[in-house]
Order: structure tokens, then C-alpha cells, then sequence
């Protein structure tokens, strides 16, 4: 059996603001094999996106991981020197964010803008690098990429801009890609290309993907297993088809239920109701409780723990839906 | 209700901010000098009568030759230097104030009506307002000056000239983006006339942006106002503000009088110094992008 | 470009056409300048015709034909004091005026951009707290009580530098400058440190709004994502972007220098045009002050003209239409 490429285990990440501690990321563990693609899923605000960034080491003040490890290719990310991790990201783990339009800097081109990464992480000659670039621009879909080089971030649509984010992102070859809602400000119909793209490129590279998203229908066509986060824990985890067959937290069925798709035999599209909670001060219990149709008195009081359930399944729940059951 | 928890917040904030406290208390300290000035020192600096001309160019109190009647010195006339800075911050403060108040009443009609209306009036108005933004404000005042000589009244006008441009541009952005509010066209339909809809919907709804600006501005027009007399064509040597107190001092600086120029200009400082205190901490609560 | 570049030369015409007019009015409707010229005991008739010497006879419009006439031919008029050409007199001392303007911006951009990036980029650092402390304190400061302090610490009790005059000015391609001479640089460091002060804290100022903004794009953690270090984030992402916002004000604060100039001339005794203009104002020496406005006026409209220029050239995303 292969060691995982990247290992998590027990990340919290919290946030100290004034109004008290935001307990973003509250105990997070995954393992990722090499070349797999996991998604990342949950409602906004649930701590998907802090975890991406724990595993960069970007997080700023007053957000600071408190505790757990962040094992990547033998090493702890959380423990590493901010040099040391300088010189994985990049290299070895490259970076989508969510909007195409703020994440290229404006007044720099395309070109100087992806050099920079090969300038960082590679020794190669100038002339080298621009190969590379163009190489990388074409295969992402841009034609005419030597010129495009010297072209600036405005002067391309948002789906183009997004592929050349990818681009960045996979320059150096990464062996870890972490995509942040790579495709929610993008046109419904761009959405597709560019995850279509993503996925192929990852094929190709060999790479490793963590691709977090509000969206299971996104999740659905892309990844070989799922994580889904809620307050910032694992409610659910395990294979992509499991989970989205036969989900067994009632948040994750609803997650699934919410999807707009004309194939589920739905009568309706059913919303799950509430908000997710005030994060700075949980109550005990099972946080989900408030918003879950199946909460008994034994929720308030216990929270779940995460209990393995067949096929590599996992759920954090007391009383977890069956097979074949409505929720 | 809104304006409740905007203030509360607003109460909220300003007792976490020392800065905020800080400039609050010392613009409340200004204002009682102003309010209650001739109360707070024993003598007139402007009553002829009560100066003499013996207790000239007494150093302050704490220096060989101090006199404990006058705490921060006199002046070549005898005067003590405290109560000629009360008279003169009442004088500077008062102009800030009222210039303020005139360019804001002015700028604000014109913005409103600009913006409401539109058409040839806008870009009239607009027009003048850009063409006077590309000088400096004080060099606009200078000049005024100079063509009306000096005076209190006169000193108003040069500084509502150029104020008034600030709040026009402010609140005809403001008031195109209430005009097209659905509340706005809903009062038009119900048949309400044009004044009474700019008065009543569109001008509270504008007025927000403007209280930092204004805050600021008075700090500004005691500056200028001081440059203005301090170049001998802002208040009259009858009724001198800080600034021209500052003059006075400087003519007998290099004889090694300090204390006739320094405290004026301190006093200026902390003046102006609070009231920006207090702008930064409103510009953060109220318009934060507005820089 | 060429388009552009013709579309703003006209705006700039009609910006100086309308200085010309409110010059004009004001000029107008203040004092009669007839009692400049003539001797205190002048009969009624030499002042009648002092006063058609002068143009003074004939109606408002038909005066500011001849006005603007007399301008477009360069023809400003003789100061009534000095009995020589007002435009000379300026241009005599239009170069003292631009060496402390220069010196002044060139030590409150050289001062306040690395303090204004480094109190962007740490917003929480005390010595941040420091910083904009002391821009607060730079921006209540009334400019001419600064200078007199200068003078009193730096002139009167240390005895370090002159408190008046611009000293030894040797010519240069046709100009006299005292910046290439040490006993000019000697007179030259108080009345520019002091006119630095306000502007330096507005760029300061401004500076660290624009690099706080940028610090917290996407882009800026982007790059970090790439692997760049702080230094380089700050520097080769953070900068350029923070800096367009200052580039903005750069002509305003030009502006204010000019302004200013005439407040720090006047207390240092520095032989400028914005001294003349305040003596002038003193003696009501009209063609001196008309030739100092419509000189200064012109040194605007030509110093937004650039800074559009170079606000293009910062930022790609605005194009020349």
C-alpha cells in the first residue's frame, strides 16, 4: 500500500476577532493518495476554503493554525519555517482561486506573471521558461499564447483569465493542485470546459487535486472521493459514489437534495432550511441539529463522532440515514 | 430605528478607540475655550485699559523673570500670551466653523440641484467645480484675498469659495444614485413637487458622507486662515486669530522671544490635530472607502 | 494618442481662458489701479488720462478684449513698482521658486513612500502606529510655525544653517541655480524641509491607503500561493498597484507646493515669485499678480497633462481614448 501524499490530521485553524475566537477549521483529518482528486464540500462559510489555505501556510493574522498536523510528502507543513514553505508552494503545490478577475495582478502581463513561478522554482534559462509558458498557455486552450504573453490580465474574458490561473498553478509541475471554487464566477457554460480541463491536466501530470466547492454537482463528475465539512468538521467522508448514492448524514442528503437536476426523480428541489450557525460560540451537541429533521434529544447533549461505515464510508451522526430511506 | 443602532455602533466603536477619545476631548476643550473664553483669564488682551506696557516681553512663568500673573508670558504690548490664545482660538475656531457650515449649505444646494435636475445646470456647475479643483485651494484663497483685502467677513467668503466644491461633487454622486431609487420615482408618481422630494427623501439620504468632510474641512480652514493672516490679508490686527498672533511672534522671534510665536502654534496644532482625529475615526465608521 | 493628445491641449486652452476671465473680473471689481500709477497730488486731468493710457476709460468688455489680446501677445503690462515688465520680474525669479518646490517634493516623495509602503504593509506594527501618528501631527501642522521653529532651533540657537536668503547661484544652461553650489545647498535645506512637511504626510498618507487596499487582493495572496516571498510580494505585486492612487495627487500636491512656496518665501526671505506676489499683493502691483496667476495657472493644466500621461503608463487597464 502507497503512504498518502498528503495527510491531515486533527487541523484546527482558528481566528481570533475582537467579537471572540472563529473556530473556522474545528478538527479536520483526510488523506490524499497520489493522483487522487478529493472535493472539498460544504455551504459557505463552513471552513472549506481555511483548509486550503492551512495547507499553503497562508494564513494571516488573526487566523492561526492552533493545532494538528499537515503531512505532506513526509513533512508537516504546520511545523515548516515560512522559507521552507516559500519554496513548496509553487513547486509542489500549486494554487486555483475562486475569482479569475482579482487573482492576476493588473498591471503586470501574463507572461511576467507566469516567468515569475519559473523564475522561483526551476533553473531554467529565460528562453527555457518562455517555451515552457507557451507550452502551458496552449495546453490549457489559448491559442496564440507567444503573443498573448505580453498581454495584460483585462484584456481577456474571465474564463480565459482562469485558464491562465491554471496555468500558473501547474507550471511547475505541482504534485498537489488545491483548487478554491475554481469555476463559481464563471459562466454556467464555461463551467464545464474549465473543470473538463482541470481534470485532464491533472491526468496528465499525475498530480493530486483538492477541489473545494459549495457544489455536489460539480463534485459529482470530477472526483474520486469527498469530504464534507461542516462548522468546520468532517460530518461525512468517503468514495464519490457512495456518498452521493447513499449518503448517510442528513446534512449531505441535503446538500445532495439541493441540486437542481432533472434526473433525480425529485418532486422538488428541497433547500435545507436555516443558516449555518454562529461559529464563535457552538453549542454542544451535534451542530447540525437545529437545521436536521431526524434531531432527537440524544443530539443536544452528544456530539457524533465520526464512525466508519461500510465501502471506506464515514459519518458523523447519531442516527444516520438508512439505504433507500427519505430524509 | 437604523439611525439607533448606526449610532450605538457608532457609541460602541469610538470607547474602544483612544485616538478617537483623545481627538473628541480635545475639540471638547476647544469648544469650552470658545463658549466661556473671556471667562477663563483674568484679562482682555483687546481692552487697552487693561494692558501695560511696563509687563512687556515677560518670559513664561517657569523662566528667570516669569511673572505668575502671566502663566505663558506677554507680548511687546504687555499682553498675556494665555489670554490673547483664548481670544485668538475663539477668532480661528469660529471662522472654521462658519465657513464650514456656509460652504456646506452652498455646496450642498448646488450638488442637489445638480444632481436632480442634470442638464446645462449640472455641467455648469461641474465644469467650475473641476476647473477650481485643479488649483490649490489655498492659492485660490490667497488670490481672493488679495482682490478683497482683509477682514473676518471677507476671510468667510474666500474660504466658503473654496469649500463649497467638495460637498457639490459629494452629493451629486449621491443624489444620481438616490434619483434613480425606486422610492424616489414612487414620490414623483404620487405628485409630490420637485422640492419637496429633494428636501424630504433625496437630501437625508446624502447627508451621511458629508460629516466626515465637514470635520475635516474645519480643520483645513483654520490652517488656511492662519496662512492667509500670518501673510497679513486674512483678519485684521484688530481681532487677531491664532495665525496673526503667529506673525506678531515672528517678528520678535530672532530677538529670542519664543514664547510669543510657540504657543499660538501649538495651540493651532492640538486644535487641528483633534479635529483630524476625530474625521480618520468617523472616515472608518461612516465611509470607510473614502480616503 | 495624437487624438487624445489634441482633445486635452483643448481642454487645458479653455481651463486657461476661464482663469483669465475670473483674473480679469476680480482684477476688475477691486480698487482702481489708476491711483497706482499717478502721483499723490495729480490733477484730475492726468489722472483722466493715466486712465486712458491704461484703458481704464472704456467698458468692461472692451477692456477684456484688450486684456486677453495684451495676454495672447505676451504682453503683460509693467509692474507698477518696479516700472519693468511684469513677466520678466516673474521669469527673473520664477527659478529660485521651482528649486524649493522641486527640493521639497523630491524629500517628501523620497521620505514618505517608504513609510507610507512599510505602514501599509504592516498595519498592526507600532512603529506603523508611529508613522501615522506623525502624518496626523504633519497635516495639523500650520506650515509657516514650522518654518519659524527651524528657524529659531536650526538658524537662531544652533546656528547650523542661514534663516534667510538663497546664496551663491551660479548659471546653468541659462538659468541661475543655487542647487550646484554647496553654499546654496547650505541656504536651500531649511525653507525646503519645511515646505516638505504637509506633502509629505499627505503622500505618506495616501501611500499607505493604497498599499493597505492592494494587501488585501486576491492577487497579492495569488503570488504568495506562487511561492513569492513577502519582500518580493510587497514590491514586485503590492507597489506599482499602491502607487497609482499617489501618481493621482501628485499634481494637486505640486499645486499646493506652488501655493505654499509663497508663505515659506516670505519667511525665509527666499528671493521667489511667491514672495514678489505677496509684496506685490501688499503694494497692489496688479500686472505682477495677473502675470503670476496665469504663469502658475499654465504650470498646472501642463503638470495634469502629465500626470494623466504617467497615470497611463502605471496602469494598463486605462487606455488613451
Amino acid at each position: 500500500m502507497t503512504a498518502p501524499l498528503l495527510s491531515v490530521r486533527g487541523l484546527r485553524t482558528w481566528f481570533h476577532t475582537f467579537a471572540g475566537i472563529v473556530k473556522a477549521v474545528n478538527g479536520v483529518s483526510f488523506d490524499l493518495m497520489p493522483g487522487e482528486v478529493m472535493g472539498l464540500v460544504g455551504e459557505s462559510g463552513g471552513g472549506k476554503s481555511v483548509v486550503g489555505f492551512s495547507i499553503l501556510g497562508l494564513i494571516d493574522p488573526p487566523g492561526k493554525i492552533e493545532q494538528g498536523e499537515i503531512v505532506f510528502d513526509g513533512r508537516d507543513l504546520a511545523q515548516l519555517p515560512e522559507d521552507a514553505l516559500r519554496r513548496i508552494r509553487g513547486r509542489e503545490i500549486g494554487m486555483v482561486f475562486q475569482d479569475p478577475m482579482t487573482s492576476l495582478n493588473p498591471v503586470q502581463t501574463i507572461g511576467r506573471q507566469m516567468d515569475e513561478v519559473l523564475r522561483l522554482h526551476t533553473t531554467l534559462d529565460a528562453r527555457a521558461r518562455r517555451a515552457r509558458c507557451v507550452e502551458m498557455l496552449e495546453s490549457v486552450g489559448i491559442s496564440q499564447a507567444a503573443e498573448r504573453l505580453g498581454a495584460y490580465p483585462h484584456q481577456f474574458s474571465g474564463g480565459m483569465r482562469q485558464r491562465v490561473v491554471i496555468a500558473i498553478a501547474m507550471l511547475a509541475r505541482p504534485r498537489l493542485i488545491i483548487a478554491d471554487e475554481p469555476t463559481t464566477a464563471l459562466d454556467v457554460t464555461i463551467q464545464s470546459q474549465i473543470l473538463r480541463l482541470m481534470r485532464r491536466q491533472i491526468a496528465e501530470e499525475g498530480a493530486s487535486m483538492i477541489l473545494v466547492t459549495h457544489d455536489l454537482a460539480v463534485v459529482a463528475e470530477m472526483v474520486d472521493k469527498i469530504t464534507v465539512l461542516y462548522c468546520g468538521k468532517v460530518v461525512e467522508a468517503g468514495p464519490v459514489r457512495e456518498v452521493i448514492d447513499t449518503p448517510a448524514h442528513p446534512y449531505t442528503r441535503g446538500l445532495i437534495d439541493s441540486i437542481p437536476n432533472p434526473a433525480h426523480r425529485l418532486p422538488r428541489l428541497n433547500q435545507i432550511p436555516g443558516t449555518v450557525p454562529d461559529v464563535r460560540n457552538l453549542p454542544a451537541g451535534c451542530n447540525f441539529r437545529d437545521r436536521c429533521p431526524r434531531a432527537q434529544a440524544l443530539c443536544a447533549e452528544v456530539e457524533p463522532p465520526l464512525i466508519p461505515k461500510r465501502g471506506g464510508q464515514q459519518a458523523a451522526c447519531h442516527f444516520p440515514v438508512a439505504i433507500g430511506e427519505p430524509a | 430605528m437604523a439611525s439607533r443602532v448606526l449610532s450605538s455602533q457608532l457609541v460602541f466603536n469610538w470607547r474602544r478607540n483612544p485616538p478617537a477619545i483623545l481627538g473628541t476631548l480635545v475639540v471638547l476643550l476647544c469648544a469650552v475655550i470658545v463658549i466661556a473664553g473671556p471667562l477663563l483669564v483674568s484679562q482682555n488682551p483687546y481692552d487697552l485699559r487693561q494692558l501695560s506696557l511696563l509687563d512687556s516681553y515677560k518670559p513664561p512663568v517657569w523662566l528667570d523673570g516669569g511673572d505668575p500673573r502671566y502663566l505663558l508670558g506677554t507680548d511687546g504690548q504687555g499682553r498675556d500670551v494665555m489670554a490673547s490664545i483664548v481670544y485668538g482660538t475663539r477668532i480661528s475656531a469660529m471662522i472654521g466653523v462658519t465657513a464650514m457650515l456656509m460652504a456646506c449649505a452652498i455646496g450642498t444646494t448646488l450638488g442637489l440641484l445638480a444632481g436632480y435636475f442634470g442638464g446645462r445646470l449640472d455641467a455648469l456647475i461641474m465644469r467650475v467645480a473641476d476647473v477650481q479643483l485643479s488649483f490649490p485651494s489655498m492659492l485660490i484663497a490667497l488670490f481672493l484675498m488679495s482682490a478683497f483685502g482683509t477682514g473676518i467677513d471677507k476671510v468667510l467668503i474666500a474660504l466658503t469659495a473654496v469649500g463649497w466644491v467638495v460637498y457639490a461633487r459629494t452629493v451629486r454622486g449621491s443624489t444620481l444614485g438616490e434619483v434613480q431609487k425606486e422610492y424616489v420615482q414612487a414620490a414623483h408618481v404620487a405628485g409630490l413637487s420637485h422640492a419637496k422630494i429633494i428636501l424630504r427623501h433625496v437630501l437625508p439620504n446624502v447627508l451621511t458622507p458629508l460629516i466626515v468632510i465637514a470635520t475635516v474641512q474645519v480643520g483645513t480652514f483654520i490652517l488656511i486662515e492662519a496662512s492667509l493672516s500670518f501673510l497679513g490679508v486674512g483678519v485684521p490686527i484688530t481681532r487677531p486669530s491664532l495665525g496673526l498672533l503667529i506673525k506678531n511672534g515672528f517678528d520678535v522671534l530672532f530677538a529670542g522671544l519664543w514664547w510669543n510665536s510657540v504657543f499660538p502654534g501649538l495651540m493651532i496644532m492640538a486644535m487641528v490635530f483633534g479635529i483630524n482625529l476625530m474625521g480618520d475615526f468617523l472616515r472608518d465608521e461612516l465611509n470607510p472607502r473614502l480616503k | 494618442m495624437f487624438a487624445y493628445a489634441v482633445k486635452r491641449l483643448i481642454q487645458m486652452l479653455v481651463v486657461l481662458w476661464a482663469v483669465s476671465v475670473i483674473v480679469f473680473m476680480m482684477m476688475s471689481f477691486t480698487g482702481d489701479p489708476v491711483f497706482m500709477v499717478v502721483p499723490i497730488d495729480a490733477t484730475d486731468a492726468e489722472i483722466a488720462q493715466a486712465r486712458r493710457i491704461l484703458g481704464l476709460d472704456r467698458s468692461l468688455p472692451e477692456q477684456y478684449v484688450l486684456f486677453l489680446k495684451n495676454l495672447l501677445q505676451g504682453e503683460f503690462g509693467r509692474s507698477y513698482v518696479f516700472r519693468q515688465p511684469a513677466l520678466d520680474l516673474i521669469l527673473e525669479r520664477l527659478p529660485a521658486t521651482l528649486e524649493i518646490v522641486l527640493v521639497a517634493l523630491l524629500i517628501a516623495t523620497v521620505v514618505a513612500i517608504p513609510l507610507g509602503v512599510f505602514a501599509g504593509a504592516n498595519p498592526q506594527n507600532p512603529l506603523s502606529r508611529l508613522i501615522m501618528s506623525g502624518s496626523l501631527v504633519g497635516i495639523s501642522l500650520p506650515g509657516f510655525w514650522v518654518g519659524m521653529m527651524l528657524i529659531f532651533i536650526f538658524a537662531v540657537e544652533l546656528r547650523l544653517f542661514p534663516s534667510s536668503g538663497r546664496g551663491e547661484t551660479v548659471e546653468f544652461l541659462g538659468i541661475r541655480t543655487s542647487l550646484l553650489t554647496a553654499n546654496g545647498w547650505h541656504h536651500i535645506v531649511l525653507p525646503a524641509v519645511t515646505l516638505s512637511f504637509g506633502t509629505l504626510a499627505i503622500i505618506l498618507r495616501i501611500t499607505r491607503a493604497g498599499m493597505m487596499e492592494v494587501m488585501r487582493q486576491d492577487y497579492i495572496k495569488f503570488a504568495r500561493a506562487k511561492g513569492v516571498s513577502r519582500r518580493g510580494v510587497l514590491y514586485g505585486h503590492g507597489l506599482r498597484n499602491g502607487l497609482i492612487p499617489v501618481v493621482t495627487i501628485f499634481g494637486l500636491q505640486l499645486g499646493d507646493l506652488i501655493a505654499f512656496a509663497t508663505i515659506t518665501e516670505t519667511i525665509f526671505a527666499w528671493p521667489g515669485m511667491g514672495k514678489l506676489l505677496i509684496d506685490s499683493i501688499y503694494r497692489a502691483d496688479r500686472p505682477v499678480i495677473v502675470v503670476y496667476l496665469m504663469l502658475v495657472a499654465l504650470i498646472f493644466v501642463v503638470v495634469n497633462f502629465i500626470v494623466d500621461i504617467l497615470y497611463t503608463m502605471i496602469d494598463p487597464r486605462i487606455t488613451v481614448k
